[in-house]
């Protein structure tokens, strides 16, 4: 998959469990020498640094060099209740009686990506990548907040900065939540690449642990050819992930 | 599908995630600005570069420029921000003092339609798409054409009926035989509303390149002059019973019936 600048990567996925490509990202970024710009709200940092270090990549060296800038939402959500703030604190929302809009979460991410002209070596192109934007519906935020949210992310780090965008968006598929309906879907028009992780229809299989579809967009281009789509099968092992076209798992074969 | 260009009013580009509908849109925008129309664009959802990108310059010299892309809530507070967010934009177009017949392209509407009141937009769309550059001109032909990118997925039934009441043309793309197509409802005034499919391609340059096809296999009206097909035709039974066949089943003995031979 080749890394272009200014893109907006989806991640979705629904009846199964889609962090394995948040892993996948985190990674990648690392190794390509980016600089990545982590919104985890979802797990702990050890979680994700344990999982990292399966696929070869060190988050707490990543940190100390100052590549990677983690916002570890579990943990600093309690301090927005327990620690007295200079500045609006990052997840300042879920203090406020009425879901306001996340512009504190968007200047963290806005001066944790700006280039710092300190003389070393600059980092590739920034990434920012969220783990998930779901969870923000669940903690009272507005859809539309959300959407712009991600629509200021986008002016920065994929217009101003030239560089990508990863967010995991869950779909709650026939659980009619409109909220995320709405928020999957304005994302997805906004996308140039989506994958969604979809679990089998006949239910959990041993071999075969879901299947991807991947949808290739342009949302400015002319689309005198449409828009490619592709859908493999997938197996997750302890530290990679395997993926075959559709009924050509070895376990079958 | 020229005919959308043709008349003014409001026309709704219904698109979605699967057929996305910027591109028809910039492509009607270059035919607009090659017929010598000045073209107002109000742009929220992506850059200036991104929106500009594949026009040459006759076309980009036409086109009048809103971005509420870039700071459209205010955030960053270094004055870029458009003057009144969204709403001070479509009013700036509202007040525009140019002549002669304009193009209006507003992209997204759904943007829009989420961070404006339903109503509100509704009545700004409303005085965009009516204005007449003469008054007292009695020419039938408006001078106005509102373009507005709706990505249907997003508003719900409420919103889109009230969209739909107030657009003179519904554009919704989608797929007809594995080429993109357009299904076109125009509502005129006074006239009966039609439908119309039409397959087209957008080449790299944003010309729009129209295609015969087939007709759809859904026809809403049926031709009064086809025959109608005869259901009895090409049976491979009988309805109906010859005197002898009826006879001879008349006489039949069934088996659960009590006689004097059993």
């Amino acid at each position: 998959m080749s890394a272009e600048a200014g893109k907006l990567t989806l991640l979705c996925d629904v009846k199964t469990d889609g962090s394995f490509l948040v892993h996948h990202f985190l990674s990648f970024y690392l190794k390509a020498n980016c600089k990545v710009c982590f919104v985890a709200l979802i797990q702990s940092f050890s979680h994700y640094n344990i999982v990292g270090q399966k696929l070869g990549v060190n988050l707490t060296m990543a940190r100390e060099r100052g590549q990677l800038v983690f916002l570890e939402g579990l943990k600093s959500s309690v301090d927005v209740f327990f620690q007295a703030q200079k500045e609006p604190h990052p997840l300042q929302f879920l203090r406020e009686a009425n879901a306001g809009n996340l512009q504190p979460l968007y200047e963290f991410v806005r001066e944790a990506l700006k280039p710092v002209n300190n003389g070393e070596a600059a980092w590739r192109c920034p990434v920012l990548l969220v783990d998930d934007l779901s969870v923000l519906l669940s903690l009272g935020m507005g859809v539309v907040a959300v959407l712009d949210f991600i629509h200021y992310c986008r002016v920065a780090v994929c217009w101003e900065l030239k560089g990508n965008m990863v967010v995991l968006v869950h779909d709650s598929d026939d659980a009619e939540d409109e909220e995320n309906d709405i928020l999957l879907n304005g994302l997805s028009h906004q996308s140039h690449l989506i994958l969604r992780a979809e679990g089998l229809a006949t239910g959990f299989c041993r071999d075969v642990h879901g299947q991807l579809r991947i949808l290739w967009r342009r949302p400015s281009q002319p689309t005198a050819q449409r828009d490619r789509s592709l859908t493999y099968q997938y197996k997750i092992q302890d530290k990679s992930v395997s993926f075959f076209a559709k009924g050509m798992s070895p376990a079958v074969l | 599908m020229l005919d959308l260009l043709a008349v003014g009013g409001l026309v709704l580009l219904r698109d979605s995630v699967e057929w996305e509908g910027r591109s028809l849109l910039k492509a009607l925008i270059k035919k607009s600005a090659l017929c010598g129309e000045q073209v107002h664009i109000l742009s929220c959802e992506v850059s200036e570069e991104e929106f500009r990108e594949g026009f040459d310059s006759d076309v980009n010299n036409r086109l009048v420029y809103y971005d509420l892309f870039r700071d459209p809530l205010n955030w960053s507070k270094t004055g870029e921000a458009f003057p009144g967010g969204p709403l001070g934009a479509l009013r700036a177009i509202c007040k525009r003092t140019d002549s002669g017949p304009v193009t209006i392209a507003l992209d997204s509407l759904s943007w829009l339609l989420l961070h404006l009141p339903c109503t509100m937009l509704c009545q700004t769309l409303h005085a965009l798409s009516r204005q007449d550059v003469c008054p007292g001109d009695s020419s039938p032909v408006r001078q106005v054409r509102v373009l507005g990118l709706l990505h249907e997925e997003l508003h719900g039934p409420g919103p889109m009926a009230a969209l739909s009441s107030l657009a003179q043309t519904e554009v919704t793309l989608s797929c007809t035989m594995g080429q993109a197509s357009a299904h076109i409802h125009c509502q005129r005034p006074r006239q009966r509303p039609t439908h119309q499919t039409q397959l087209f391609s957008i080449l790299p340059d944003f010309s729009l390149d129209l295609q015969e096809g087939p007709p759809p296999e859904s026809q809403p009206h049926l031709d009064p002059h086809t025959p109608p097909v005869d259901p009895m035709a090409h049976l491979t039974f009988n309805l109906r019973l010859s005197n002898k066949e009826r006879e001879a089943k008349d006489s039949l003995t069934l088996p659960f019936q009590f006689s004097s031979e059993k």
